[in-house]
């Protein structure tokens, strides 16, 4: 990205390794970020590497030009101002409502309590759904783990994001209602995408033709 | 023992004060030299005034009752604090008016987003002067207002408000399902765009035109990409660009066919103001025809506002990189 006088943003995490790979397709050299867990800058590639959820956050605020991160992340912060430009396609999975499978979780508390408690990482996009589904509920925000929140009755349900369902098994948890799909995207800081326009098309058009 | 202010508002010291003053008046004497007499309007208006000029008070934040129990508004914008002003003061009179003010606005923001919630800004209005003679003045004012505060590589970003809803229409979108479209657009979101837009099922060169408008950024030469029946909708910013040209700022704007701004009183050229230190808008503008016919006499305007602040921060920079030997 530095050859093309940009900085990207790219995420730790689940979408690390598929990132890594289309940077090295768009001829971005990524063998020291591959070989150092521990550094977070790597100046002579133009690339950041930060927390999935903060790329929205250092490319709003233009430390990067571009970033990549999960839809998930862009849906629950929805109030940051960044272009999304391209759907990468990888990193697919889904938001969805899961709660104990040996219960009619959402039905009970509805009916007689009028509210259901659920626990998420993710408090807007779970605030959203049910709003938009008219119902009512009660949300409890948790950092991690959070499939343990029905088990200890914490909450009756959670909003959580699931690839392939296996944990949620583990868990004793089954999906109730699908919310929205969520894949890696690109997307790029406002004043960014005037200033630097044919350098970001460029690597827009790029990425479209090896996809 | 520290006592809180607001989150969003702050004190000013004066070694940052002494530089504040300077640029506004640095500012302040480009606008002058233009013909723009400096007016005042008062921090609070009635909230039914600022409803008028747009239905959602151009986004007023803070809101008190008086002790007659009238709903008052803090201004978030002075555009239409001054359509009334001239609706109240300059009732029929006809020729153009060139009013400029410094003064706060104040906005909600997102908490703990560390957004200002009252900001200074400075700008210009042009009253009754229409189309892109009017457009280019206002332009070239803020270029100039830029360069006088010490900024080499400020750009002006150009389009039309309603040039996504000309297309819409031109391909034959029912007006019924515009509004998620220029939604998406509005969020910047292309993704959501493109998918909406295959929605549509319209034919494929409507498809692409309706998916690549927005990005459509650059050089004068982008607005040749626009041709048929839209090419009559991007005529205005031609002649803008030939007005630009000849003023001497044309270096300065870039088009940009995608541009959209969020104030509901806009009527067709629009743009933001940008500079490469500064990864937010440093302030913008348009043409808004309609909002005086709201107050009073109905006559064309054109208004452009610039975030104080930020132009201080892109100044420093400026200054920083040692003065003169940017773009």
């Amino acid at each position: 990205m530095r050859r093309a006088g940009l900085v990207i943003a790219i995420p730790r995490g689940a979408l690390f390794g598929q990132t890594l790979d289309l940077l090295d397709r768009l001829e971005v050299p990524t063998q020291e970020i591959r070989s150092n867990e521990r550094r977070l800058v790597f100046e002579e590639a133009g690339v950041l590497t930060v927390r999935p959820s903060d790329v929205p956050t250092y490319v709003e605020h233009g430390a990067a030009d571009l970033g990549i991160t999960g839809k998930d992340v862009l849906l629950e912060q929805s109030e940051r101002e960044v272009y999304e430009l391209l759907d990468l396609g990888y990193g697919h999975c889904r938001m969805i409502v899961a709660s104990r499978g040996d219960s009619d979780p959402l039905g009970a508390p509805l009916r007689r309590r009028g509210a259901v408690r659920v626990a998420t990482k993710y408090p807007r996009i779970a605030a959203d759904h049910f709003a938009a589904t008219g119902r009512q509920a009660e949300i409890v925000e948790v950092k991690g783990s959070v499939e343990l929140a029905p088990i200890t009755g914490l909450a009756d349900a959670i909003v959580d994001l699931t690839a392939t369902g296996r944990t949620l098994a583990e868990n004793g948890l089954v999906e109730r209602e699908p919310i929205v799909e969520s894949t890696a995207r690109l997307i790029a800081n406002p004043v960014a995408h005037k200033l630097k326009a044919a350098e970001i098309d460029r690597v827009v058009a790029r990425i479209r033709e090896l996809s | 023992m520290i006592h809180p202010v607001p989150p969003g508002t702050r004190d000013v010291l004066p070694e940052e004060m002494r530089e504040l003053r300077e640029l506004t008046l640095r500012m302040h004497a480009v606008f002058d030299r233009g013909g723009y007499g400096e007016v005042w309007t008062p921090a609070l208006e009635y909230e039914e005034v600022l409803r008028r000029g747009d239905e959602d008070a151009a986004g007023a934040g803070f809101k008190v009752l008086d002790d007659r129990g009238q709903v008052l508004a803090l201004r978030s914008d002075a555009t239409i604090p001054i359509a009334r002003l001239v609706a109240n003061r300059y009732a029929g009179v006809a020729e153009p008016l060139r009013l400029c003010y410094f003064a706060h606005a104040y906005r909600a923001v997102e908490r703990g987003s560390g957004q200002a919630r009252e900001f200074l800004q400075g700008g210009v209005e042009l009253i009754g002067i229409g189309g892109a003679q009017g457009d280019a003045e206002v332009i070239a004012v803020v270029v100039d207002a830029l360069s006088e505060a010490g900024l080499r590589r400020h750009r002006v970003g150009l389009g039309d408000g309603m040039l996504y809803r000309t297309l819409l229409a031109t391909v034959d979108v029912p007006e019924a399902d515009w509004l998620p479209l220029l939604e998406s657009l509005w969020r910047r979101d292309l993704v959501g765009l493109a998918g909406q837009v295959d929605r549509l099922g319209v034919g494929a060169a409507a498809r692409e035109l309706l998916v690549t408008l927005p990005t459509l950024r650059g050089g004068p030469d982008i607005l040749d990409r626009v041709d048929g029946s839209l090419s009559v909708a991007v005529e205005n910013l031609r002649e803008c660009h030939e007005l630009l040209t000849e003023r001497g700022v044309a270096d300065h704007v870039i088009f940009d066919l995608g541009l959209l701004r969020e104030l509901g009183y806009y009527t067709g050229t629009i743009f933001e103001v940008y500079d490469p230190a500064v990864a937010f808008a440093l302030g913008g503008g348009g043409r808004y025809d309609e909002l005086l016919g709201r107050f009073g006499d109905p006559r064309p305007a054109c208004g452009a506002g610039l975030d104080v602040q930020r132009v201080h921060v892109a100044q420093l920079e400026e200054e920083r990189l040692g003065n003169g030997d940017g773009q």
